[in-house]
């Protein structure tokens, strides 16, 4: 598949008024999401005995598009091992496992699958420590996806990690880059907690800078990918992309974006995002979900709550069309936030809705189409 | 079907049989104490006893090692004591006091000792089931020889996580004993009502598991059968289904009118006292003279009084602990929800890809 999707995001935009940006360093090496998190389940593999890999066809040649590829060849079928779909027992039984010592990674090819989980999850894993006095712990990383486009429909496409975002006891990252798939992943995987790790399955095709060593990309750390002084644009997950793809679009009319991802989810580091839009006076918050009761409502909650009375500030969240996601392709484009819209938005909270502008499509600005398999 | 009858069980001492004794009559005169207790407010929220089931708990438990795990419901009191999770320890996390095994932030329904591996109490039905087999996949994939016995009820039976969880135990050969604490009634809901095969043993065979039920009004058939189970479930022939034919004498828990069923059907059940019943098996043998008898019940007592006298002085745990162990804090990542407020000086704006 091309990687036209791809946005470096490690030579930072010149932004209108952001000054000669400190280019980061030369990356050593280019790897694919794919392989970013293939490698992190494999060097924590190697590095901790107690850490193990299950799911839904994990050790079939498909190998999750190939993030758990040659890993049951390497250390296996005790360590890394199919099940049957039984969703809802397999997160018990993983907890179980983390209980006994274990550091179970629970794959699932779509969080909607989740929804089969939710007990286990919200009821078992979550409240383990705090309801039994502190005196367990349940390290567990549930890997799942989120599916976009190509007609992936209702059950395939949902973005539900704000469930996930309001049971204390859970961790959520959604992370964008290859480099943080794989620092998040091993964050995840050495977390004494559940965490809930969430890809999407068009990043899966991003490519980026990824160093060979083990490290990690903590919990509750933003990223400000790109700076700005205009606007502040929080992208969660693939909406990220999107949003440095507005971020360019607006460079046209002279608006300057600061584009932050948040990477973790709970625990959120919503100070960053704070200070970007004591700054800019402005928040666009874009979600790869539902705006009701989202990670978007959360975000523009906490700010506003945080700078109420200090800084006069104008908010705006944009995310899923409140429908269920259609299949229909003119529809299921309409069903997105795409970066014109969000470019089109952030103007209106410069500019005022009166200029009416709205960004004619520029193709290498243009979205990637999908086309499957999964 | 087959229920072992125990008219003579030549490997049960005097002293065993009178062990067994004592431990039922720890889990009964312990939970009467609790119900009037919660009559005075001392205990809140929910209590469901176990007060007719105890044979259930003290003769499968008496089969196991100290190794093996236990996974439980909300109706675990006699299975902790048993266990020997001290009845302070028990009581005072009745009470929600800090000195409770699970600091009493648990309670009735989530008592807890990963020391003494009793996994929980567990108040959503079916939710331990899963937790087991994990426990028992944990044993096999680390070569540990010891089982995990999952205790439930039959109204979890009705749900999607048993069916799933014997699957996974047959299908990975897992040493998990299934021991289904059949008492008739989900909550209010007869079996007859909520189960389109009552006969829960029989549920074993679509899995390929071995079954059994057994009197579990019967402490030591129960403890018979359970010895028979864990020498396959241990030997490494996959998981055993038994389920304990059993009934709970008082209500499902402390607010229920017990609409339900009638009065003559529970006095019916009452005659079949598991106390009782091995009480008077002891005594035809000559292995129980009044005086003893006396000498564990005061035995009890004095132990009760004692868990009490541990809940009332207990303290509670402090209002700055609230937010305490929401979340294990991290000791090789060195983050955690803690570190998130300081997180805007220590946000990176472009990724260390430095060596």
């Amino acid at each position: 598949m091309e990687t036209t999707l791809c946005i470096d995001q490690y030579t930072p935009h010149k932004s209108a008024s952001s000054g000669a940006a400190v280019a980061s360093p030369k990356p050593e090496r280019t790897l694919s999401y794919v392989d970013a998190v293939r490698e992190a389940t494999d060097q924590e593999m190697d590095r901790d005995a107690s850490v193990i890999l299950f799911g839904l066809d994990v050790d079939d040649p498909k190998a999750i598009q190939g993030t758990t590829r040659g890993l049951v060849e390497k250390y296996g079928p005790e360590r890394v091992f199919g099940t049957p779909l039984s969703e809802d027992a397999m997160t018990g039984v993983a907890i179980g496992a983390a209980l006994a010592g274990l550091r179970p990674i629970h794959v699932h090819i779509r969080m909607d699958f989740l929804m089969l989980s939710m007990n286990q999850l919200v009821n078992v894993a979550a409240k383990s420590s705090y309801m039994y006095g502190g005196k367990v712990k349940v390290p567990l990383v549930v890997r799942s996806m989120i599916g976009k486009s190509w007609g992936q429909g209702a059950q395939h496409s949902q973005g539900l990690y704000s469930f996930f975002m309001h049971v204390p006891g859970l961790k959520v990252v959604a992370p964008t880059t290859p480099y943080d798939a794989k620092g998040c992943l091993i964050a995840a995987i050495r977390d004494d907690n559940p965490v809930m790790y969430v890809e999407h399955r068009i990043l899966h095709f991003q490519k980026g800078p990824v160093p060979e060593k083990l490290y990690t990309v903590n919990p509750g750390k933003a990223r400000i990918t790109s700076p700005g002084d205009d606007v502040t644009l929080v992208g969660i997950s693939y909406m990220q992309l999107e949003c440095l793809r507005a971020q360019r679009y607006l460079d046209d009319v002279g608006v300057s974006a600061e584009v932050i991802d948040p990477i973790w989810l709970a625990p959120l580091d919503i100070d960053t995002i704070v200070e970007s839009v004591r700054k800019t006076g402005r928040l666009v918050v874009v979600d790869n979900g539902w705006t009701s009761c989202g990670a978007s409502a959360e975000i523009v909650a906490q700010v506003t709550e945080r700078l109420q009375g200090v800084r006069d500030v104008r908010v705006q969240r944009l995310g899923f069309a409140p429908v269920t996601c259609p299949t229909s392709p003119p529809l299921e484009a309409e069903f997105y936030p795409d970066s014109r819209r969000i470019a089109a938005v952030c103007n209106d909270l410069v500019h005022g809705k009166s200029q009416n502008w709205y960004p004619d499509e520029r193709p290498e600005l243009k979205d990637l189409e999908f086309k499957g398999p999964f | 079907m087959v229920i072992p009858k125990c008219a003579a069980r030549p490997d049960c001492t005097r002293e065993h049989g009178l062990e067994l004794l004592y431990q039922m009559i720890r889990i009964r005169r312990f939970e009467e104490k609790c119900a009037e207790l919660y009559s005075r407010g001392k205990i809140r929220g929910f209590l469901h006893l176990y007060i007719g089931e105890e044979g259930v708990a003290v003769g499968a438990l008496a089969a196991l090692d100290e190794d093996d795990a236990i996974v439980a419901t909300y109706r675990e009191h006699g299975q902790a004591l048993v266990r020997g999770i001290p009845a302070g320890e028990i009581m005072a996390e009745m009470y929600g006091k800090a000195n409770g095994c699970s600091r009493g932030r648990g309670g009735s329904m989530h008592l807890f000792d990963a020391r003494r591996r009793f996994f929980g109490g567990n108040a959503i039905v079916g939710g331990g089931l899963p937790m087991a087999v994990g426990l028992a996949l944990a044993d096999k994939l680390q070569k540990r020889e010891r089982a995990t016995v999952c205790i439930f009820g039959d109204g979890a039976v009705a749900e999607g996580a048993f069916h799933e969880s014997l699957n996974l135990a047959a299908l990975w050969k897992l040493p998990v004993l299934f021991l289904c604490e059949n008492n008739l009634y989900a909550m209010g809901t007869a079996i007859e009502r909520h189960q389109s095969q009552t006969d829960i043993a029989q549920k074993g065979a679509n899995y390929g598991i071995p079954a059994e039920a057994v009197d579990g009004m019967d402490v030591l058939a129960v403890e018979q059968v359970s010895r028979l189970a864990l020498d396959g479930v241990r030997s490494g022939a996959g998981p055993f289904l038994l389920e304990a034919r059993t009934y709970r004498f008082r209500a499902h828990s402390m607010y229920d009118a017990e609409l339900y069923r009638s009065k003559d059907e529970v006095e019916q059940w009452k005659r079949r006292d598991p106390i009782a019943f091995l009480t008077a098996r002891l005594r035809e043998a000559h292995q129980l003279s009044d005086g003893e008898l006396a000498a564990l019940e005061s035995r009890v007592a004095a132990e009760i009084d004692e868990a009490v006298a541990v809940a009332e002085g207990g303290p509670w745990e402090p209002l700055a602990d609230l937010t305490k162990d929401v979340y294990t804090p991290q000791s090789t990542v060195g983050a955690g929800i803690t570190q998130a407020t300081r997180a805007s000086r220590n946000a990176v704006s472009q990724p260390q890809v430095t060596p």
